[in-house]
């Protein structure tokens, strides 16, 4: 083997070395960029003992409901509570929330039931929420919940100390 | 009360859909490729020959590589492209230095090394491989295992203990933290370092609320309540325990710094991470004062070119080995890695420093920053409590490894003996590391997972719950 030869081998591995690194990066690079990036609301997040999480912002998104109530809700957000911030890309298949670790999103809110509210699709593409018969309630905006009832997108549905909402 | 207004920074969802295991098999037919490439050129470089064998080497990593990636593909479909290729390459390049230094040994250059280690790696890797398929397969819901929170955490401190029985445990080189049963040794510190993080990541969240309880501001740092340092503590003496009855630097470290990092995520309080800093202090200073080993071991650090004909030899080599290395090393096969006591267990960071050079190093290093996003990426995305803390404590006990053995060798922090992840020659340190990139394959599984897998329920039934009566509904 001549001295060159394995100068080349070498400056080769290490070339091949830095293409392997490089397109792991660029591997994740192009996860970074198909990825949504949702931005938090400024929520005011109440203290302990109060009970009303209901925030400014998310009134004002009630508002805005009314202009586009019929669009298609792609997304669940969490917009207040401990896991605010959190989304779930919705899907044909109905969301349970609650605190078992077998619900579709998983609260950690001491004042939500273990399998607490169920969200589900309707033929036309909106969704409804009905309790399943949780202690403290599930709420659509200021009414209480009692039977599937259909959810606007950008209403707040507010379970314990959680408020999430449906987004485009 | 006041209410209090907070900017929360955006969130990131993984979008939906997109499984990319074509691009993961694409990845780890190149890692392959890498491989085999540093396996020709330490041939070429020791033998001053073409590899005759490499339709074997090929079969044997496209085997491993192919099982692997089929059991992604089956039993985690929407898991992390990157974090399997990248674990394998290093896997790879580390049994072609293992590989370089038996030959090293074969040619009697004043070699202090056993032979024939890089063929034993390679059964280490295959069962690996198996054990790997066998956690994706067994662990289906990443949550199942916070059921096992109280259990895991009597099995984790079982096998902290193990070496120090009278009859299965025995000393190596001053460390005792090797079981032997029969033929067949093993270090169960490694995998208690997995079984231990799913037992912080369990129990905090069930205590976090506690724990993030304040009781005092000094100096912008929130303190939390005296009482409440119970956990912090318990870990802080167990670790010392570690320290005292095994010598071993390196877990005792791992094992407490793991668990300030998990404490750090559950509760956001970076008051924890000061208090977990103090204890450290406190209690590498009372070994120093107290312990000949650990103080030698400190000694060393300070001046190792003092002792550089006896305690420090291996650490001097080492350096050494990096200097002789430069920004492009000498090339794979023609340094003299083997000059270094132990270089195929916890100094192979010098042997990549002498042969692939700054360059090279970095290059590892880098793969091993992208294990780490990716297993931090992964926590960020999945929804659930105990799959964040899970993961991210798995990341950080990963990272925080590399971090000692690296700095170790570098001479940034004192020497511990600590496997580099998937580099190292040991059965048990690669064996626990692929559980460790399963689990995270799991959880970033169920974090890129888009649709929520909810039982579909017919219309007309109606679900009847646990704990709460439940009202019929008709829909």
């Amino acid at each position: 083997m001549s001295q060159l030869t394995l100068t080349i081998v070498k400056i080769g591995f290490l070339a091949l070395l830095w293409l392997f690194v490089l397109s792991a990066i660029s591997v994740m690079r192009s996860d970074l960029f198909g990825t949504r990036v949702v931005q938090r609301v400024v929520s005011t997040r109440a203290s302990k003992g109060s009970s009303r999480p209901a925030t400014t912002s998310s009134r004002s998104r009630r508002e805005g409901s009314r202009r586009r109530g019929k669009a298609v809700p792609h997304q669940l957000v969490v917009t207040a509570g401990p896991l605010a911030g959190t989304a779930v890309t919705l899907s044909e298949a109905p969301v349970v929330i609650g605190r078992a670790p077998e619900c579709t999103l998983v609260l950690d809110d001491s004042y939500t039931s273990s399998r607490h509210a169920r969200l589900r699709p309707t033929e036309d593409g909106t969704w409804t929420v009905e309790d399943l018969g949780s202690t403290n309630g599930t709420y659509l905006g200021p009414t209480k919940v009692s039977s599937p009832t259909v959810v606007p997108v950008g209403e707040p549905i507010r379970i314990g100390k959680t408020v999430l909402e449906l987004r485009r | 009360m006041t209410t209090v207004a907070t900017l929360t920074p955006p969130t990131l969802t993984p979008q939906g859909g997109r499984r990319r295991r074509g691009i993961e098999l694409i990845m780890l037919g190149f890692a392959i490729v890498l491989t085999l490439a540093a396996y020709s050129a330490v041939q070429m470089g020791v033998l001053g020959r073409y590899p005759t064998d490499l339709p074997v080497v090929t079969a044997y990593l496209v085997a491993c590589a192919g099982v692997a990636h089929l059991a992604v593909r089956r039993l985690a479909p929407y898991a992390d492209p990157v974090i399997l290729p990248v674990a394998f390459a290093l896997n790879g390049l580390g049994l072609v230095l293992i590989h370089r230094l038996d030959l090293a040994a074969r040619a009697g250059l004043g070699s202090l090394l056993p032979s024939g280690d890089a063929g034993r790696q390679m059964i280490w890797t295959a069962l690996s491989i198996l054990l790997f398929v066998a956690v994706l397969g067994v662990v289906r819901d990443h949550r199942l295992l916070q059921r096992y929170t109280y259990t895991a955490m009597v099995l984790g401190l079982v096998l902290l203990l193990l070496p120090m029985l009278p009859v299965i445990g025995t000393q190596v080189n001053g460390a005792r933290i090797w079981i032997h049963l029969g033929p067949l040794s093993f270090q169960p510190g490694e995998i208690a370092k997995v079984v231990l993080m799913v037992f912080f990541a369990g129990y905090l969240v069930a205590k976090r609320e506690v724990l993030t309880l304040a009781s005092r501001r000094v100096l912008g740092v929130d303190l939390p309540r005296a009482r409440d340092l119970g956990p912090i503590l318990v870990a802080w003496a167990a670790s010392v325990l570690i320290l005292v009855g095994q010598s071993d630097l390196g877990t005792s470290l791992l094992f407490f710094g793991g668990f300030v990092a998990v404490l750090y995520v559950a509760t956001e309080r970076l008051s924890w991470i000061l208090i977990g800093m103090v204890l450290f202090v406190a209690g590498s200073w009372f070994a120093v004062i107290t312990f000949a080993h650990v103080a030698e071991r400190f000694q060393i650090w300070l001046h190792p070119f003092r002792y550089a004909e006896n305690q420090s030899y291996q650490l001097v080599q080492g350096l050494y080995g990096f200097a002789a290395g430069g920004i492009l090393g000498r090339g794979l096969g023609r340094g003299m890695p083997e000059l270094v006591p132990y270089a195929k267990t916890d100094f192979i960071v010098a042997t990549i420093g002498e042969e692939l050079g700054l360059t090279g190093l970095m290059a590892v290093l880098v793969l091993y920053l992208v294990l780490a996003e990716r297993g931090l990426r992964s926590a960020l995305g999945v929804r659930d409590t105990f799959g964040k803390l899970l993961a991210a404590g798995l990341t950080f006990s990963l990272a925080l490894q590399v971090f000692v053995v690296v700095g170790g060798v570098t001479r940034l922090i004192p020497l511990t003996g600590l496997t580099t992840p998937f580099l190292s020659y040991g059965g048990s340190s690669l064996v626990t590391n692929y559980v460790l990139i399963a689990l995270l394959l799991r959880i970033s599984d169920a974090a890129r997972r888009p649709a929520p897998t909810a039982t579909p329920a017919t219309p007309a039934t109606v679900a009847i719950t646990g704990d709460a009566p439940t009202q019929a509904v008709r829909t």
